[in-house]
């Protein structure tokens, strides 16, 4: 008899499980798809076997991104997520972060991790040892600060201007001519309390 | 027939204008009009607008450029470099990054010239207002004749608002006094 999917995922967990068995603190599944957060100093060697294994050799970086919990120690949570195109199978690999912390890059085993790794700096400000050309990639030349991290102000630190006396366009302190409103009063991340809400139709 | 001339530049009618002029060359061989009008009507009638697309906008931008509202019929044509651009048509979000390179490209272009402020985003930020990185109105970086609204402004929106730039350069007096 076939194997269902289900089983057939179990199945190659366990060989996962064999190749990088030592490293992994805690396995995960969401949806049908299998995560491992592994220890943090020894993120590049199971990439490396995960990649070069020919059990289920994972030759493609589909992303790397990261998680900020403020209230979590360590703070941030990197996630890569990979794609083995011989098996046609998925995982992701978590590590957990604290702020100034390395993280060994892996370039050398993912060409794609470069600019990924790039925008995991600056936007979170986790650094990457190792990487051959660690520059911001998306932000602002001479932007400060890692807007992603929770405690980044939503409107930065920053606005632009020109300035018709230098004939250039200048940086100024953020200055809102309007407050923020928020009107999405049925947002789950954000509802006010109960009792605030003023219902239209309640009398 | 040099006034009736002067009055009809002022108004669309090309096919009235061109047989009166026609018409005083032949019976003539000269036209009387006033220059600045004369100018105006050139300058309005070939507005040469420099693409320049920031975001989703400049998709309707490309919309209005392309055969069904056809700005070629007003002619407006693309022009790829801003030296011979009349007018900036701004087509999207401005980003703090982008906006010395929209300052350096507006001071390229050379006078007389124009900018059309697209959409919610180039007129105030729209839905990134409140965002680090973005500029809250291109009105901060460079001077806007006209303001398009929407999101995206529909094709024709943004040929109206061309049409209004028209009006408004018709109704400028060119030649100081």
């Amino acid at each position: 008899m076939k194997n269902s999917l289900k089983d057939e995922i179990d199945e190659y967990f366990v060989i996962i499980k064999n190749i990088v068995g030592n490293d992994i603190i805690d396995t995960n599944e969401f949806y049908g798809e299998k995560q491992v957060v592994v220890k943090t100093n020894k993120i590049y060697e199971v990439l490396a076997k995960l990649h070069s294994n020919s059990l289920v050799p994972f030759d493609q970086l589909i992303d790397i991104t990261a998680i900020d919990y403020p209230d979590n120690i360590p703070r941030f949570e990197v996630v890569y997520i990979l794609l083995s195109t011989v098996s046609k199978k998925r995982l992701t690999v978590k590590i957990r972060v604290n702020e100034g912390d390395l993280v060994k890059s892996s370039t050398g085993i993912f060409k794609s991790a470069n600019w990924s790794e790039r925008e995991i700096w600056d936007m979170f400000g986790i650094f990457f040892s190792g990487h051959p050309d660690l520059r911001r990639l998306l932000t602002d030349y001479g932007f400060e600060g890692h807007p992603l991290r929770k405690d980044f102000p939503l409107t930065g630190r920053v606005q632009v201007k020109y300035d018709t006396e230098q004939n250039r366009v200048v940086y100024e302190p953020v200055n809102l001519i309007q407050e923020y409103r928020d009107f999405d009063f049925l947002s789950p991340w954000e509802r006010p309390e109960k009792d605030s809400i003023d219902d239209g139709d309640k009398n | 027939m040099g006034v009736d001339i002067n009055e009809k530049l002022l108004s669309n009618d090309q096919d009235s204008i061109l047989s009166a002029a026609a018409s005083d060359i032949r019976n003539k061989g000269f036209i009387i009009a006033s220059a600045d009008k004369l100018f105006n009507w050139a300058r309005s009638g070939s507005l040469w607008p420099m693409s320049f697309g920031l975001a989703c906008c400049a998709v309707e931008m490309m919309h209005a450029a392309a055969s069904r509202y056809d700005m070629d019929r007003y002619g407006m044509l693309f022009r790829p470099s801003p030296r011979q651009a009349d007018v900036m048509i701004v087509a999207g979000t401005l980003t703090n990054k982008m906006a010395p390179a929209l300052r350096r490209v507006y001071d390229q272009m050379a006078e007389p010239r124009w900018v059309v402020s697209m959409g919610s985003c180039a007129n105030g930020g729209g839905y990134y207002h409140y965002s680090y990185s973005v500029v809250r109105g291109c009105d901060r970086v460079v001077p806007v004749d006209v303001y398009v609204p929407g999101c995206p402004p529909t094709a024709e929106a943004l040929i109206y608002g061309l049409l209004q730039l028209q009006k408004k350069i018709r109704r400028t007096a060119t030649i100081a006094r």
